[in-house]
């Protein structure tokens, strides 16, 4: 991996991420990946309504534990995901990611989907903390997030 | 700052302007003939091929016809690998690699294995040495060939290749060693060592990229991989490479005077970056042996960061190093030889390789320990995992 084979926008949020830490009284705490594959991001969620009632990411923050590319798409997660409604949160895919960052080498893919993942993951934990109901799309994307993103990759 | 300091001489080596200074009058008409060709224009271009080959029966203590040039260390390993199984293979179709060697020797025997050859792993205990007592159980009445890394190419642990000779003497069994990495650095005698065959690379110590040698002892049964016009004894067929043949057996003499002051200058310098990183660094551990280590080799995992990330970062800093993370790599898989020497996957993911040489100062070295903790914070500080 050389540095030419990223994005300028890949190398400016890895060298300056937007976003990142924790949040102490975090609504929801959203984690993919695990140790095994190496590669592990945390989202943070704060969680308010807006003018209409519904509920919105008030405030988002990363840590992440991976490559340039899994920390860039972090970043850019947060900012994608900062001030939508959930609703409007839910339907950001790792498409988006990539196309925030003006793409990602081919190798770099699955570092997308586990930023995005962790979004569904941050928020499906919401739902399921303030006992709201799950729609199945997101209970099979749950499910599926449960397995490492860097073994489906490989696969 | 516009620092650019090059720590990954293990990858490859500038150029010695010495050894240019001897290939440029090679590149002009006098020498234009081919070697193989009876007139004045060819024999001067094989006396210096001759020349050269002298050189290096010389440094390695062998026969000159003993020597022949490749196009680079992969095409050595793949050689002897392929070459010595289809020429042995009445005996038997067992071969023994470790399970630290190079991605070349590594696909060589997968690709082997197709072939309906078996192939055995010797493993390694936590410093990356061969351990000799499971090489000596896996000879077989039907093993050929055993080929053992003498100074690995990430870890940089150098094996006891005397004690390895022995074994395989003792069993009857032809023995190479991939020497890339220890070749120019440590003095190598293939008759002390038993050695039947040996790869060594021109680009790894300061000669030009597209030359390598493999030491063959006569009398070995091997097959080549280029068939043709039957130059280097019929076991290299091409147009051979006078230039470049000249430049890497410079290169070699050069290393070979340089020797005994550029190791212990080298080898100065390497434990006081080892050193240095390990007591101000929490969180991080030496990989490879501490003292039967290459002298330019510095490998060290840093706990609950990522490799990848950190290279680029301090390429930013104008650091050049090198990972064995599982994200560098296009498979995806973690280094094979840190994960030989018992690392968890994890581990692997957080090391750097920092690989110094002829043109390495303490400056640089006192550089990267300024930038390093810095570098290795950020990353800390980004971790979902704190120490
Ligand atoms: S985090 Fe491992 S490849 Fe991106």
């Amino acid at each position: 991996m050389t540095n030419l084979s990223y994005s300028p926008k890949v190398l400016e949020h890895f060298r300056n991420p937007h976003n990142f830490g924790s949040i102490s009284n975090a609504d929801a705490v959203g984690e993919v990946g695990n140790l095994t594959c190496g590669d592990v991001m945390k989202l943070y969620l704060k969680i308010s309504k807006n003018s209409e009632g519904k509920e919105f990411i008030e405030d988002v923050k990363f840590e992440t534990l991976g490559c340039a590319a899994a920390i860039a798409t972090s970043s850019v997660v947060t900012d994608l995901a900062k001030n939508k409604t959930l609703e409007d949160a839910l339907k950001i895919g790792n498409q988006d990611v990539i196309k925030a960052l003006d793409n990602l080498p081919v190798v770099k893919i699955h570092c997308s989907l586990l930023a995005a993942d962790a979004l569904t993951e941050a928020i499906y934990s919401y739902y399921q903390k303030t006992a709201q109901s799950i729609p199945d799309y997101l209970e099979k994307k749950h499910q599926q997030n449960l397995v490492c993103h860097r073994e489906k990759a490989i696969k | 700052m516009n620092k650019q300091i090059y720590f990954d001489y293990a990858a490859s080596t500038p150029l010695d302007p010495r050894v240019l200074k001897t290939m440029l009058p090679l590149f002009e008409f006098d020498f234009c003939g081919n070697t193989m060709s009876l007139h004045s224009f060819g024999q001067k271009a094989s006396e210096i091929v001759e020349e050269s080959r002298n050189t290096f029966a010389k440094i390695l203590n062998s026969k000159p016809q003993e020597i022949i040039f490749t196009g680079s260390a992969t095409e050595s390993n793949n050689t002897v690998l392929k070459g010595i199984a289809f020429a042995n293979q009445k005996k038997g179709k067992h071969i023994i690699i470790s399970s630290i060697e190079h991605d070349c020797i590594v696909e060589s025997s997968n690709w082997l294995k197709k072939m309906g050859f078996e192939i055995t792993k010797v493993p390694v205990d936590k410093f990356g040495l061969i351990d000799l007592e499971a090489l000596k159980l896996s000879i077989r009445p039907d093993t050929i060939l055993v080929s053992i890394i003498h100074g690995n190419n990430e870890i940089g642990t150098i094996q006891d290749l005397e004690a390895i000779g022995k074994i395989c003497k003792e069993n009857k069994v032809y023995f190479h060693t991939d020497a890339s990495q220890s070749f120019g650095k440590t003095p190598i005698d293939v008759q002390k060592m038993n050695l039947d065959l040996l790869t060594a690379s021109s680009h790894k110590i300061y000669g030009p990229k597209g030359v390598a040698l493999l030491y063959i002892k006569s009398g070995t049964k091997i097959e080549p991989l280029l068939h043709g016009g039957g130059h280097e004894y019929g076991l290299r067929s091409s147009t051979v490479n006078v230039p470049l043949i000249a430049g890497f057996a410079k290169a070699a003499e050069l290393c070979i005077e340089e020797m005994p002051q550029e190791t212990e200058r080298l080898t100065k310098l390497r434990d006081k970056l080892i050193n240095s990183i390990l007591t101000s660094i929490e969180g991080s551990y030496l990989n490879g042996h501490p003292t039967q280590r290459l002298s330019n080799n510095i490998n060290i995992s840093f706990s609950k960061v990522e490799g990848e990330s950190l290279m680029l970062q301090l390429d930013f800093a104008g650091i050049a190093c090198s990972t064995g993370s599982a994200c560098s790599s296009n498979s995806l898989e973690p280094s094979h030889v840190l994960l030989a020497t018992g690392l968890k996957a994890h581990q692997a993911h957080g090391s750097l390789r920092f690989s110094i040489g002829r043109w390495t100062t303490e400056e640089e070295i006192d550089y990267l320990l300024e930038v390093i903790p810095q570098v290795i914070n950020k990353f800390r500080i980004l971790s979902p995992f704190k120490l």
